[in-house]
């Protein structure tokens, strides 16, 4: 199966985005849900497929929004920088924000505030620290452009890359603890494998992970 | 006086001032709406503890009601609006004020939904309003109509729809003080409401809106011939006052933008300035002549009442100032639309309405829809808007089970 980048047209729901399909692993079945960057509402339309999701929606485009409006999602046109802080403490049992952390103003308040709508955050975002990334910036001298990373260095909206381990780090400051992670290959597919953070942050194209609020796992 | 003797109204407007004026009718004279009336055992008691009996609801209705009666929608009309949402309307011989949204294979699709319209109360379109005449004196109620409310408009809208036999409507949907109607409706009878759409509104009433209504009153009041409310009776109209009032009115309707596109600073057939108060600018012009043609079919006292119903409507203030509690665990699916350039209900009003919901748990979409043309946008032919009631509606149907119409899409 080819990988579709985020934000592009869905495939149909019996063949979902793969790593779409590893954040709705992710929810309990019957669950309320916030997605936040919707998008054309794909992600949103599987987990009510799939686990009988009582789901919301925010998303930015005026287009997605319609989309998402026209396929019967409850969708509000929204910024994640500056509309979540509206939403009220434990409105949601999951709050999932895909593919958007990188292009917020403000990437801790959007995860902060996500912990605290929601008991449970996922969030999936591209690995500045994998390794064709790295290899692009060390041995070409370019900022690199991959296949989640499609935009040049000046028409891009991703203005907060990171990595896997930088990532951890924010978790780890924001007191929460990661129930579950995945690094995803260049088809979107779960690496099956345990290894170490640096393997990780070195194969993993893409990461996905889920957060519970409060308290380190001691 | 002749209506154009009002201002000097010059040409391209005259023109069409005519065609407004050979439909005479105002204000229920001459004309017989459909009407239900519910006898003075039935009476409409009103927040500001009135009382209307008997009371006429003049309605039009669009479509078939069901053998469920599932699929009822309610229309509710803005400040100046009447039942004629689609079709002609009698009085002005103009195409109803929601005809870009109502028709066959629209997104209030007559094929489909069984769409409901009435005259709010205290209006002049054949519902009980200021103009009918008052059993208990014989004469016309004038400012002894009781103040009402969009409670009690609402509530005599419920008193239309228990008539009906219908117990919950598919959706209520409505524009500016049709919106704020749409809102009370929810909050009111939200075991009622399967879907809701309020539109270009806001659950309180600006300070900015409610000076507004206040110039547009004053106007009124200043008009010599409006002789206390008492007019009716003494054969005149205050037409200068109320033309003004909806001069002013219209303004707020439009934007900057607009106007500008519209009109700019072009003069009105002529190359030169006058160096005089005529009616140099097309804008100018353009203004007179919607007062002008305001004045052929809406009533003054109307004007009075219609306003200050919008200046009292404050949704939070009934539920102990939280907005949220209006909407509270509510299964209502709404659908929340402003227009950016609307600077009358703006977009911020409209989000008010969606934290709101939000906080109560609520399903609701939310779209800002991208247009210049100000408030009025509601009314017209906007794609976005229209894809997006079509989508809303679609799945609201969904999830009621209605069939999909054959020829509806």
């Amino acid at each position: 199966m080819n990988f579709t980048p985020a934000g592009q047209s869905a495939q149909p729901l019996d063949h979902p985005r793969l790593d779409l399909a590893v954040i709705a692993e992710m929810v309990a079945p019957g669950a309320r849900v916030l997605d936040v960057g919707c998008g054309d509402g794909s992600l949103l339309q599987l987990l009510a497929q799939k686990k009988g999701v009582d789901g919301r929606g925010v998303e930015l485009s005026q287009r997605g929004v319609n989309e998402c409006v026209a396929k019967g999602l409850s969708v509000i046109q929204g910024d994640a920088d500056t509309d979540l802080a509206d939403y009220p403490d434990d409105g949601f049992d999951y709050v999932i924000l895909s593919q958007t952390l990188q292009a917020t103003r403000r990437p801790r308040a959007a995860l902060a505030n996500m912990l605290r709508i929601g008991r449970r955050a996922i969030v999936s975002f591209p690995n500045f620290g994998y390794w064709r990334v790295r290899a692009q910036l060390a041995f070409a001298g370019r900022m690199p452009v991959t296949g989640h990373l499609l935009n040049h260095w000046h028409d891009t909206p991703n203005i907060h890359l990171c990595t896997i381990r930088d990532f951890v780090e924010l978790v780890d400051e924001l007191d929460a603890h990661i129930e579950r992670g995945a690094a995803l290959d260049r088809a979107g597919a779960p690496i099956r494998f345990n290894a170490p953070w640096w393997v990780w942050n070195l194969f993993g194209e893409q990461a996905v992970f889920l957060l519970e609020r409060g308290g380190k796992r001691s | 006086m002749l209506p154009n003797e009002l201002f000097g109204i010059s040409n391209a407007w005259e023109n069409r001032l005519s065609i407004v004026s050979e439909a005479r009718p105002i204000c229920g004279e001459g004309f017989a709406p459909k009407t239900v009336v519910f006898e003075p055992d039935r009476p409409l008691s009103t927040d500001g503890g009135g009382r209307v009996a008997p009371l006429a609801i003049a309605y039009e209705t669009y479509g078939a009601l069901n053998a469920a009666r599932t699929n009822a929608i309610l229309l509710c009309h803005a400040l100046t609006g009447d039942q004629y949402a689609a079709g002609v309307n009698p009085v002005t011989g103009k195409p109803g004020w929601w005809e870009a949204m109502v028709g066959p294979g629209k997104p209030f699709d007559t094929d489909r939904y069984f769409l409901i319209c009435s005259n709010v109360v205290g209006g002049c379109m054949g519902t009980t309003g200021p103009s009918t005449i008052n059993p208990t004196t014989g004469k016309p109620y004038g400012l002894d109509f009781p103040v009402v409310t969009i409670r009690d408009m609402v509530r005599a809208q419920a008193m239309l729809i228990d008539h009906f036999g219908i117990e919950t409507l598919f959706c209520v949907a409505g524009g500016s003080m049709g919106g704020m109607q749409v809102l009370q409706w929810a909050a009111s009878y939200p075991e009622r409401v399967f879907s809701a759409m309020p539109i270009a509104t806001a659950a309180k009433h600006s300070a900015q809106n409610i000076a507004f209504h206040e110039v547009g009153r004053q106007a009124v009041m200043a008009d010599p011939d409006w002789r206390l409310g008492r007019y009716q009776e003494q054969g005149v109209r205050p037409e200068k006052g109320l033309a003004v009032a909806r001069m002013s009115a219209h303004i707020t309707y439009l934007s900057e933008a607009a106007l500008q596109r519209k009109f700019g600073r072009k003069l009105q057939d002529r190359s030169a300035p006058t160096f005089s108060f005529d009616a140099d600018f097309q804008v100018e012009n353009y203004l007179r002549y919607q007062g002008l043609a305001f004045v052929e079919r809406f009533d003054a006292n109307s004007y009075l009442f219609v306003t200050r119903a919008c200046d009292y409507f404050d949704l939070a203030a009934d539920y102990g100032g939280s907005l949220a509690m209006a909407f509270k665990d509510t299964k209502t699916r709404f659908c929340v639309v402003s227009f950016t350039s609307d600077w009358l209900y703006p977009t911020s009003d409209s989000r008010a309405i969606v934290h709101a919901l939000n906080a109560g748990g609520a399903s609701v979409s939310f779209v800002e829809i991208e247009s210049d043309k100000g408030h009025d946008a509601f009314l017209l032919h906007e794609p976005m808007f229209i894809a997006t009631t079509r989508g809303f509606l679609d799945s609201a149907a969904a999830a009621r089970g209605l069939a999909a119409h054959g020829n509806s899409r």
